[in-house]
């Protein structure tokens, strides 16, 4: 395939990501400048958990990235057609999809077991003498290039030991590269390097075994399980860090003015959140995607795509969380200006005639960086979980839209039938568990060196 | 010292519990009498208050003893056991902190947080308990006992509040007291009153105590015995008088002449006005109720007048919440007058709106008294300077402002190179060095300093003075000088103004306030004042 016949289609949540990471490396760059907050990150980061969390945390988000990138293939010309003009298909791939290989285009027509040859639920099936018979039918995917269906267990090894091999590889060229660009000596490294081994091995493994097994069964639609959870990296990543994205600047903005101007600025602040925080956050949140998906039904002109539609409703629902949400950084903020703003060098500027924005830029912003740094990692995992409860109850993304949530909303029926159908739920929960449990821990770390009152009860 | 001493410390050293070659303490030694009272000088640092935790067994986690033992009427403390050690603790030798807000539980009434000292310690049934305390706050000298024995802490003063805490020490009878600076957060006039009642008690009640303080004049004051302690070690052990006429060392006898000089006076020549106040008033509203409606007003300052004139000092002094610092902020501005005038060269300050307010800024400057919040520890000391003349836009070039920080740091005697630092890597004194450059650096005519040197140790304070006047001198910058410490006075001020409860109640040339007192508030702040002769 040529990639100059592609159209690239840019949703609006690809832009937003793309955009909030380069930002986020810019600000972490920014932050290098002064040696207090260089020392926190150290800290940080010489911690070998730190470093493991982080990684995993970063293989997470290269992941939803690469699954940023969005194009659609062109159609081959039908008959009858203008030769000028090109057809794109409606379905919408990204530059994962390229990566995963076929995973996603090997549906199969139902249930399967991870690794099976074979359906999970018997069918009627004809046999050559014309006779009817219940019997498991052969998966039409899973195992396909083998010849001999009794080497499954051998190939399974073999074809492990194939893709482990290559992510090895990956990875030392990985560790090659970063050992070649790095200087400072003081960090973890050698964890570092172990963690990005074992993840590009497990990546290898995945890839490689999971384009000719099954390695997750497949859903009721005969979906892959594995694709399904790899694409819903992409959302769970993003509503981590779109929804406070939203949330910061409203939160950051409305508890600074409160606290440093007070009066009616206060009041008014205070009434608002007050106010908010008294609906129940459910209500609103569900009230509010249900309005949006009125309206995107009602327009259908602005959607090229289906994409594009679960799209927005998708940054809808990170625009809801983020309205709902900035209530309890605003008190923090709010709190913590008050105190900042009666301490004497922001006095001594008010004496010197500085101006009020540039007071608030100077001293208060870079003295509550802090809060809002810890308030980032923390309410990370909290949102990713928010969006599989909100999927769940059935406000969350749109349904076309693979995510963990649909997929544990989609198994709460498969796990009440017997034989139990585990591996959609276990899917999920793992790549779900994995970046809660980094990013959990990884705050801890941050709120560890971060938080002035740690740092006090440490010096004592 | 015939007496047998209750509690001897034995070459007592403590280290990091990690890096057990950085001793924090180094082979301390010294006996505590029955009835005597022994003081622990030094400057901040100096391991004073790693001391008295190290006696109680109550270092924190990053310390650990490496040697010696403290005796406690023969026990070795360092070998008891955890409950043999509560026992000790608060029932034999008690502990008395510097801060007695923080050390008292503001949910609970005084009368209960006394009796749980007595409930762990004593048989004694509820009515007998509650008869002791009120005995006990008798015995600390807090009026009404048997009413303010249901109060909170907050509804006391910071005086009565370290009374409590005497009670609460003194409730189970102990063998021995531990003051740390016990005194350093309260007023002059407080303070006497609480050393005077240490001071009977130790005497009325056999009690050896162990003063740990800074401050040379409480010391003279209070003490039998002196330990100096300086780097974690007790350099000189001495009685009291025998010290103060013959220190040993020479780091003893730069304490004792770091002491301001007070029998020579700065003199007043009458100089034509720079700054003059008029019946200046500052009240603020108390609001109450869902409507927040004002109920009554907080007169911090209540008809101030005063003039200074070019190249003056003029002490303004008072106890704390005697409006002295709203003053100082109503002077810049920071605060709104409620009415009155403050005229500054011809301009009324009070009533300019901000930006008019703005090209005087220059003139009118501010330091601080705490040296480690004044100053934003995100910004390179570079900055923190130039921020003045940035925002009151003297029109200098980023490379003017460079050259001007540098010799800003020079005139304040720091290293030129230290203007790439963050405030954090300086000590107290540089950073009020700082805090001056800073000041200075838009060529101000007036200085408004707001107790500078009471955050810092004596020997800083000295010099930090002594710089301040040496800008003087050298700049004819008129200092408006706030503070509560008489002591540094004489050499320090052309004229005094005492003030209290928002009024001035006397103004005059130093000599004459100090040496002949009017009215009778500032007879009895100069009583309080420790006295080395």
């Amino acid at each position: 395939m040529d990639i100059f016949t592609v159209k690239p289609v840019i949703l609006w949540t690809d832009l937003m990501l793309w955009l909030l990471v380069i930002s986020i490396t810019a600000f972490l760059f920014s932050l290098r400048s002064n040696p207090e907050s260089r020392d926190q990150w150290r800290q940080v980061f010489s911690s070998r958990l730190g470093m493991a969390t982080f990684i995993i945390i970063l293989s997470y988000i290269t992941l939803a990235l690469i699954d940023s990138l969005h194009f659609r293939k062109p159609l081959p010309p039908a008959a009858g057609q203008n030769p000028e003009t090109t057809y794109y298909s409606n379905k919408v791939h990204s530059v994962l999809d390229l990566i995963l290989g076929e995973m996603g285009e090997r549906k199969e027509r139902s249930y399967s077991e991870p690794f099976a040859l074979k359906s999970f639920t018997k069918e009627n099936m004809t046999n050559e003498q014309g006779q009817t018979y219940r019997d498991y039918p052969d998966l039409e995917h899973a195992g396909s290039h083998l010849e001999n269906k009794a080497e499954h267990h051998r190939d399974l090894l073999w074809q492990s030991l194939i893709g482990l091999t290559k992510g090895l590889l990956f990875g030392v060229i990985l560790c090659a590269l970063m050992k070649g660009t790095t200087r400072s000596s003081s960090l973890p490294w050698g964890t570092a390097m172990t963690t990005i081994l074992v993840i590009c091995m497990l990546l290898g493994w995945l890839l490689h075994v999971g384009n000719l097994y099954h390695i997750l069964g497949t859903d009721r639609a005969g979906n892959d399980t594995l694709y399904d959870s790899i694409k819903g990296i992409r959302t769970g990543v993003l509503i981590g860090t779109l929804a406070t994205l939203i949330m910061m600047p409203i939160a950051i903005t409305l508890g600074i003015c409160a606290g440093y101007f007070k009066g009616w600025v206060d009041d008014t602040v205070q009434y608002l959140y007050t106010t908010l925080s008294s609906i129940p956050g459910i209500l609103l949140i569900a009230a509010a995607i249900l309005q949006f998906q009125v309206f995107i039904d009602l327009n259908p002109g602005f959607f090229e795509v289906g994409l594009e539609k679960a799209d927005a409703r998708f940054l809808g629902l990170c625009f809801i969380l983020g309205i709902t949400s900035w209530a309890g950084l605003c008190r923090l903020l709010r709190a913590e200006t008050l105190k900042i703003s009666q301490l004497p060098y922001v006095q001594a500027a008010h004496a010197f005639g500085v101006s009020h924005i540039r007071v608030i830029r100077q001293h208060i912003l870079p003295n509550v960086m802090h809060i809002i740094l810890i308030t980032f990692v923390l309410d990370f995992s909290g949102l990713v979980l928010a969006e599989a409860v909100l999927s769940y109850i059935g406000v969350g993304v749109d349904s076309s839209m693979p995510s963990w949530g649909n997929m544990i909303n989609l198994a709460r029926s498969e796990l009440s039938q017997e034989p139990v159908v585990w591996w959609n739920l276990v899917g999920a929960f793992f790549f779900m568990f994995t970046l809660v449990l980094a990013a959990n821990l990884f705050s801890d770390l941050v709120n560890e060196a971060f938080n002035p009152k740690n740092r006090q009860e440490r010096a004592q | 010292m015939t007496q047998a001493s209750v509690l001897s410390v034995r070459n007592l050293s403590v280290g990091l519990k990690n890096r057990s070659q950085d001793a924090v303490l180094k082979n301390i030694s010294f006996d505590l009498t029955p009835g005597e009272i022994y003081a622990l000088v030094g400057e901040s640092g100096s391991g004073k208050s790693v001391t008295s935790l190290a006696m109680m067994r109550l270092l924190p986690d990053a310390l650990t003893v490496t040697e010696g033992e403290v005796l406690f009427e023969g026990q070795d403390l360092f070998s008891a056991t955890e409950q043999q050690m509560t026992a000790v603790r608060g029932h034999r030798i008690a502990m008395i902190f510097q801060d007695a807000l923080t050390s008292l539980n503001p949910v609970k009434k005084i009368g209960t947080q006394i009796e749980e000292a007595l409930k762990l310690h004593t048989t004694l049934d509820s009515k007998a308990r509650r008869k002791h305390i009120i005995g006990l706050l008798q015995e600390v000298g807090l009026p009404e006992p048997e009413r303010r024995i249901d109060w909170y802490p907050h509804q006391l003063s910071g005086g009565q509040q370290q009374r409590v805490m005497i009670a609460i020490a003194l409730a189970c009878e102990p063998d021995v007291l531990i003051a740390d600076e016990p005194t350093t957060a309260l007023d002059v006039t407080i303070q006497k009153q609480v050393l005077d009642l240490i001071h009977s008690l130790s005497r009325s009640r056999q009690l050896a105590v162990l003063l740990i303080t800074h401050d040379m004049g409480v010391v003279r004051e209070t003490a039998h015995r002196v330990g100096v302690m300086y780097q974690g070690e007790i350099i000189e052990e001495e009685s009291c008088d025998r010290f103060f006429h013959n220190p040993q060392k020479d780091y003893s006898r730069r304490l004792i002449a770091s002491l301001p000089d007070q029998r020579h006076f700065r003199d007043s020549t009458p100089v034509d006005a720079l700054l003059s106040v008029q019946n200046l008033k500052v009240h603020f509203p108390q609001r109450q109720g869902a409507l927040q409606r004002i109920h009554n007003w907080t007169k911090a300052v209540d008809g101030v007048s005063l003039t200074l004139g070019h190249g003056e000092t003029l002490a303004l002094v008072g106890e704390s919440g005697c409006g002295k610092t709203t003053t100082g902020r109503a002077i810049l501005n920071l605060d709104q007058p409620t009415s009155g005038h403050i005229t500054f060269e011809g301009h009324t300050l009070n009533t300019l709106s901000r930006s008019a307010m703005h090209p005087l800024r220059r003139k009118i400057q501010v330091i601080f008294q705490d040296p480690y919040s004044s100053m934003n520890p995100r910004m390179t000391v570079l900055r923190i300077i130039e921020e003045g003349m940035i925002s009151l836009k003297l029109g200098l070039t980023p490379n003017q402002r460079e050259e001007r920080v540098i010799e800003l740091l020079q005139k304040v005697q720091l290293e030129p190179e230290h203007r790439h630092r963050y405030p954090h890597e300086f000590s107290g004194g540089q950073r009020q060095r700082i805090a001056i450059a800073r000041a200075l650096a838009v060529n101000p005519q007036l200085i408004i300093c707001d107790e500078p040197t009471s955050a810092l140790d004596v020997s800083t304070r000295a010099e930090v003075l002594k710089l301040l006047q040496q800008l003087q001198q050298e700049l004819g910058v008129s200092y408006l000088f706030i503070t509560h410490d008489l002591s540094i006075i004489p050499q320090l001020a052309h004229r005094v103004a005492v003030m209290k409860e928002g009024k001035i109640v006397e103004l005059g040339v130093t000599k004459a306030v100090l040496t002949q007192p009017q009215h009778s508030y500032t007879q009895e702040l100069l009583r309080a004042v420790p006295q080395l002769e």
